[in-house]
């Protein structure tokens, strides 16, 4: 739904240029524009929509051992919608949504906030550090902390040795969620910091001068102004974890090798399709799995577009 | 918001990015309890990658006995790197160039398409092309890995599946990128200079590389590197589409390794040799990132700020 935001946003820019439409005879052959936009629309298809509309068309068909491939209909989404284990894995993905989340904004935000204010020692060293593990690949990241917790020689449970306590057990059941929050959280707070932080950098300084000539606190500055003057920035950060949060791969199948037990194959959705895909052979139902997971996140995407945009709206009023 | 907006946009688009003189007078009053809040947050985001680099010095003896936070009795780094490298008759260094391959040909290539289609739709009107914008930045919305199946479906009905173009070519396209060069081009590319170059006779393809794309080179990096780290991490696309380890990338080939580990695969890996491997697939990308930083910045404000 950054659809919208954008084309809100677009008509200041086109305003900057008065006088376009005259200056029309001047512009550019029509034909020139389309030509330098058609490699990538080409390539724009062939990789987005006709995988997808050949993911649909495989979607409604069964094939089974005995009959061959057969047309279904809209069996495998009703199938879907009733499987345990997709359903539990948007479940676990939906706690993932209200939990990890708003946790990961709120210290990517605090952060931004913090080392804008330039009160902060070393702000931009501190800026480098947060911002460091999205350079490291999920793959990397999953692996290092799957050692960190692991009971071998994981300086967490090292620690708790040492001083001759019970080392909790980060990777058994009711953990495993939590120490992927984690994971996820650890990755992925610098990118969404340095989106808010770039917001934050385009306020004009005057916005806020003059309420702090007023005497107003530096916290209240902070929550009421620049805040308010980020949001198109925060709500991007809010959809992008959205969609990252609904395709949650790289965890659950790397904890998987030192987890077995509790990562079941429909840990995440994600994992799901690939499960159903590559171990039961299934393309038909994982096609309509994926299909349903794009269709949840457009609609989650949706729903956090929509109930800011009220939000505002009653906060206008 | 409009203010806003076009102080973000121009002074990134400018590649402008001085400190407002008010920051300076405002630095003096620093505020201890936040700093420490900060730096608390900065050793949690730091120390899991100290443990990595401290841990692939030790062996898997060393590993099991002494303290995660500091070195072992030996120093076992070269050790180390010489059995991650002597894995499989050197298999690791194969992925290393097969991560760089893939990495630099669809970052080179995604970031110059994009390039060429943000211009084409920021500075001309043709037909279809407000539909095609619209599309573009629909699929934004596309979760990559929920496309990576269908992707793989079809590569497969077409018989393309474990070759390096499975990889490569679906990694060209990036809708983001083509929203944020429209956006960059748009600001950063004035009308008339086009408008003069038309003027002087120069074609249009002309005038992209030699007027154009210059003014557009900051945008064009930052897009660069997304494009880079998404395809240096990508992980399911690869497992998906590739069968034989020759072609694999790190991020495959060191999941691969895990698994083999872990699942007592004869105990032919050794820890020791997983963790090293991962320390040296991520300082490349670390030391791109510390250099590289300041085009996050000013890509992202051009992105966001109008996004």
């Amino acid at each position: 739904m950054a659809v919208t935001t954008v084309s809100s946003a677009d008509p200041p820019a086109t305003r900057r240029s008065p006088g376009r439409a005259a200056r029309r005879g001047h512009r550019g052959h029509p034909l020139a524009g389309f030509l330098f936009v058609v490699p990538f629309m080409v390539l724009f298809i062939a990789m987005i929509l006709v995988p997808l509309g050949y993911a649909a068309y495989l979607s409604l068909f069964e094939s089974k051992l005995i009959g061959g491939t057969s047309f279904v209909g809209l069996k495998n989404f009703a199938e879907a919608l009733t499987d345990p284990a997709f359903l539990g894995g948007v479940g676990r993905m939906a706690l993932f949504l209200v939990i990890q989340v708003p946790i990961m904004l709120g210290i990517a935000l605090f952060l931004a906030l913090a080392i804008d204010s330039g009160r902060t020692r070393a702000a931009r060293s501190a800026r480098l550090l947060a911002f460091m593990p999205y350079a490291v690949p999920g793959v990397v990241a999953t692996l290092m902390w799957g050692y960190l917790y692991g009971p071998d020689f994981g300086p967490i449970t090292q620690a708790f040795e040492a001083l001759g306590l019970q080392p909790p057990d980060l990777l058994g059941e009711s953990s495993i969620l939590g120490s992927m929050m984690n994971i996820v959280t650890w990755e992925y707070v610098g990118y969404n910091m340095i989106i808010m932080y770039a917001a934050l950098r385009a306020i004009p300084t005057e916005l806020y001068e003059a309420a702090a000539i007023d005497g107003a606190s530096r916290i209240r500055i902070a929550l009421s102004i620049k805040i308010p003057a980020i949001k198109p920035a925060i709500m991007l950060t809010v959809i992008f974890s959205v969609i990252g949060t609904f395709q949650l791969f790289n965890e659950p199948a790397l904890l998987d090798a030192i987890a077995p037990v509790v990562i079941t194959n429909g840990f995440t959705p994600n994992f799901y399709a690939y499960n159903v895909a590559f171990v039961n052979q299934d393309v038909n139902y994982a096609a309509a799995i994926a299909f349903l997971l794009g269709l949840v996140i457009a609609i989650m995407s949706y729903v956090v577009q929509l109930s800011s945009q009220r939000a505002e709206r009653k906060v206008r009023r | 918001m409009t203010a806003t907006m076009s102080a973000g946009g121009t002074a990134s688009a400018a590649g402008l990015h001085k400190p407002r003189p008010s920051r300076h007078r405002r630095g003096r009053d620093r505020s201890a309890p936040l700093s420490i809040i900060v730096w608390a947050l900065a050793l949690y985001f730091l120390l899991p990658l100290v443990w990595l680099a401290i841990a692939s010095t030790k062996n898997t003896g060393d590993l099991f006995s002494t303290f995660g936070f500091w070195f072992g009795d030996s120093f076992a780094l070269w050790d180390n790197i010489q059995s991650v490298f002597g894995y499989k008759d050197g298999i690791f260094g194969r992925w290393a160039l097969n991560t760089l391959l893939y990495a630099g040909v669809s970052a080179v290539g995604a970031s110059f398409l994009a390039t060429m289609a943000g211009y084409g739709f920021a500075k001309y009107r043709f037909f279809g092309s407000n539909a095609m914008f619209s599309i573009v930045l629909g699929a934004i919305m596309i979760p990559l890995t929920a496309l990576a199946l269908p992707t793989y479906l079809l590569f497969s009905s077409a018989g393309l599946t474990n070759t390096v173009w499975a990889i490569i070519v679906p990694s060209l396209v990036s809708p983001f990128g083509v929203f944020l060069m429209r956006v960059y081009a748009a600001d950063s590319v004035p009308d008339s200079l086009l408008e003069a170059a038309r003027v002087d006779g120069a074609g249009e393809l002309r005038t992209f590389f030699q007027v154009a794309f210059r003014l557009m080179v900051p945008g064009f990096i930052t897009v660069l590197l997304f494009a880079l780290v998404a395809t240096w991490n990508n992980y399911f696309l690869p497992l998906i589409m590739l069968n034989s380890s020759d072609l694999y990338p790190l991020t495959v080939g060191l999941a691969q390794m895990q698994s083999a580990g872990t699942s007592g695969g004869g105990g032919e890996v050794l820890f020791s040799t997983v963790i090293t491997g991962s320390f040296i697939s991520i300082v490349p990308l670390i030391v791109a990132f510390l250099f590289l930083q300041r085009y996050w910045q000013s890509g992202l404000s051009a992105g966001s700020v109008k996004g």
